[in-house]
């Protein structure tokens, strides 16, 4: 299913790729293998997420996608450019915020706003300060302005940096861990914002160590460990390839258990009222095997298919918990 | 831990997939959403618009050092290191106030201050401007530049600002220029600080009027301000070569401390080999070999030749620790 879910990617690459690597490595001097032979695809229009755990290279990635540092190997395009050559042309169209803000202390939120804005040649000064406004409002930082960012708490600092982001309208949003030190509240304020600036049709690319945030806000997502792309694809047939589980709950499991080994349904779990079964394949019509339980006399509460997770896909996909890399 | 209808959830056609992505927030609302901002976008998909190309195109470009400016110049620091070197004239003036209050005149400064600049101060305040300048110049002064510049690059790799101004996307060598004019301007700043608080302590504690020039012609007032101030570019020039040195000691670390640091100690080493004789085959070398040679503009006529070595020494080490500075820079991985 792998090797399924990277062609139709690499299928629809073709017409409009907003992010394409071809074997990308990065090997620091240290002689570490940050990043080993990526091929990435990020689909235009899609809120990409990026999985992986720390220290598997997903900075690094941002970081050449960004022009930041020099592949030691391979090529990248951002918005069908060459990256890092064409940084000029690309950059002042994509929004990023790498590895949390970096603010001046010593400026206010506006100032140091006003500054980034400043450093984009391509930004017009006659609109810059209600481009800055209208950012500041869009993150929920109007009533803090004008503190100086060295009094900003760590989700101010991460909202200000997301109004960076916001400071033009960007056709691509690369976003590192954009949720890390929010409270809850913010979570869903950032997610919200990241599917409004979605259907407003910028691509979103978003690296994040957490399954649940993916899960919720991304069509497409990639997995990355140990420097290595495990797998791309649409959210949903990664979460597919591990398969769901059949869940019938009834008050006749031993009955139920017994219907369903008949029909052939495998890796049957009884507990309580409850029997789990590893779904049957897509070509089996659920509804006969629900049919087959109620004319054995089997009384039926629930039946419903659980879906994996992302997280099963992953655990499914590496054979390893997710935990920091070595 | 989405769960679906089984229905509705193994619809494994990746074309309908999406529909069951997003769990348990709103999920029709936002598969729905994404899926036509895909299709939408599909045909947007051309190239990024080049700059525009008004009038005022060009003129953005400046707002790099504009913005440059006003940040360095509203930094606690560097109002703290302009307040620094303002005070030095001030003790200055007052010291020699204090020892030439009882009617003998002050004795020639120590080695440093070069010229008998210091003995003249009693006679005419404008003399101060210059002791001051000759005082801050061997040290003071250029350990505020080594501060600014060393701090430029580094500084901002520290903070992690740097990563942000690049992906604005300032460009390496625009940054690079913008950084070193910006250290070229507080080098301005700060020798004007230096000269206007001396004449402004001159004015208030000695008498203004004609003076006399080291070769002993006499020259009014407004001449001699007119020198003062050419004095003050001049020193300011001769500092270029210590910026240069230190933006390119900021290129190659990610700590703003040790750049500065560095550019300090760089400043302190070759001050003190400048006093070996036996390196004198170097001395010509050293960005710090001609600094006094602004007392020449003192002389009637400007004996010009250590002015010009001076000034030539300075270009010397911009063009060469510049283009290090932004060889480095511009094929630097950033990764602070």
């Amino acid at each position: 299913m792998t090797d399924s879910v990277r062609a139709s990617a690499v299928e629809s690459a073709d017409d409009g790729a907003v992010i394409r690597t071809r074997a990308l490595t990065k090997r620091y001097r240290g002689g570490q293998l940050a990043v080993d032979g990526l091929d990435l695809t990020v689909p235009a229009g899609s809120v990409f997420g990026f999985l992986g755990p720390n220290g598997s290279g997903k900075t690094t990635t941002i970081r050449m996608l960004m022009g930041l540092i020099e592949p030691t190997a391979g090529a990248a395009r951002v918005l069908g450019h060459p990256m890092p050559r064409a940084a000029r042309a690309v950059l002042p169209h994509v929004g990023a915020l790498i590895e949390g803000p970096a603010l001046y202390g010593f400026l206010s939120g506006r100032d140091n706003l006003l500054r980034y804005d400043a450093a984009d040649p391509t930004a017009d000064p006659r609109t810059r300060r209600a481009r800055v406004t209208a950012a500041l409002e869009r993150v929920g930082l109007t009533a803090a302005a004008g503190k100086k960012a060295k009094a900003y708490s760590l989700g101010m600092k991460q909202r200000l940096g997301l109004a960076a982001a916001l400071l033009q309208p960007r056709r691509l949003l690369v976003l590192d861990e954009p949720t890390n030190g929010l409270d809850p509240q913010g979570m869903r304020e950032i997610r919200s914002l990241v599917r409004e600036l979605a259907a407003e049709g910028t691509t979103v690319f978003l690296s994040s160590h957490l399954l649940d945030e993916i899960e919720q806000v991304c069509t497409h997502a990639a997995v990355m460990a140990q420097g290595r792309l495990i797998v791309q694809g649409p959210v949903a047939d990664l979460a597919a390839g591990a398969r769901g589980r059949l869940v019938v709950t009834t008050p006749d499991p031993a009955e139920a258990a017994r219907v369903l080994k008949e029909q052939g349904v495998v890796d049957v779990v009884l507990a309580e009222d409850r029997v789990s079964a590893e779904a049957p394949p897509a070509d089996r019509d659920l509804a006969d095997v629900n049919s087959a339980l109620v004319t054995a006399g089997v009384r039926v509460r629930g039946f419903i298919v659980e879906r994996a997770s992302l997280e099963d896909a992953f655990v499914a996909l590496t054979g390893e918990g997710f935990d920091v890399a070595g | 831990m989405s769960r679906a209808e089984a229905g509705t959830a193994d619809g494994r056609n990746p074309a309908t997939a999406s529909t069951g992505t997003a769990g348990t927030a709103g999920p029709a609302g936002t598969a729905g959403t994404a899926g036509t901002a895909g299709t939408a976008d599909t045909g947007r998909s051309a190239p990024p618009a080049e700059p525009a190309q008004s009038p005022w195109a060009r003129l953005w470009t400046f707002g790099i050092l504009r913005s440059e400016l006003l940040t360095t110049f509203r930094r606690w620091r560097t109002l703290a290191l302009l307040g620094v070197l303002a005070a030095v004239p001030v003790l200055v003036g007052i010291a020699v106030k204090i020892e030439t209050s009882d009617g003998s005149s002050a004795r020639r400064g120590q080695g440093g201050a070069g010229p008998a600049f210091i003995s003249q101060v009693t006679n005419n305040g404008l003399f101060l401007v210059f002791t001051a300048l000759a005082v801050t110049l061997p040290f003071f002064l250029p350990m505020a530049i080594g501060v600014i510049a060393g701090d430029a690059i580094a500084g901002e790799a520290n903070a992690g600002t740097l990563r942000y101004l690049l992906v604005a996307p300032a460009g390496r060598t625009r940054l690079l220029l913008a950084k070193f004019a910006t250290v070229m301007a507080f080098c301005l700043a700060a020798t004007l600080v230096v000269a206007l608080s001396a004449l402004t302590v001159g004015a208030l504690l000695f008498p203004l009027g004609d003076l006399t020039t080291i070769s002993g012609t006499r020259i009014d007032l407004a001449d001699g301000l007119f020198r003062a101030l050419l004095i003050a570019l001049v020193v300011a020039a001769s500092l270029t070569g210590v910026a240069a040195l230190g933006l390119f000691v900021s290129t190659l670390t990610s700590s703003g401390i040790a750049a500065m640091a560095t550019t300090v100690g760089l400043l302190i080493t070759v001050q003190i080999l400048d006093q070996i004789p036996q390196l004198h085959a170097l001395q010509p070398y050293f960005f710090s070999h001609y600094w006094l040679s602004f007392a020449d503009l003192m002389r009637e006529p400007v004996y010009w030749d250590d002015l010009q070595k001076n000034l030539g020494l300075q270009a010397l080490y911009a063009a060469v620790f510049g283009s290090a500075a932004w060889a480095r820079f511009t094929t630097k991985d950033v990764t602070a």
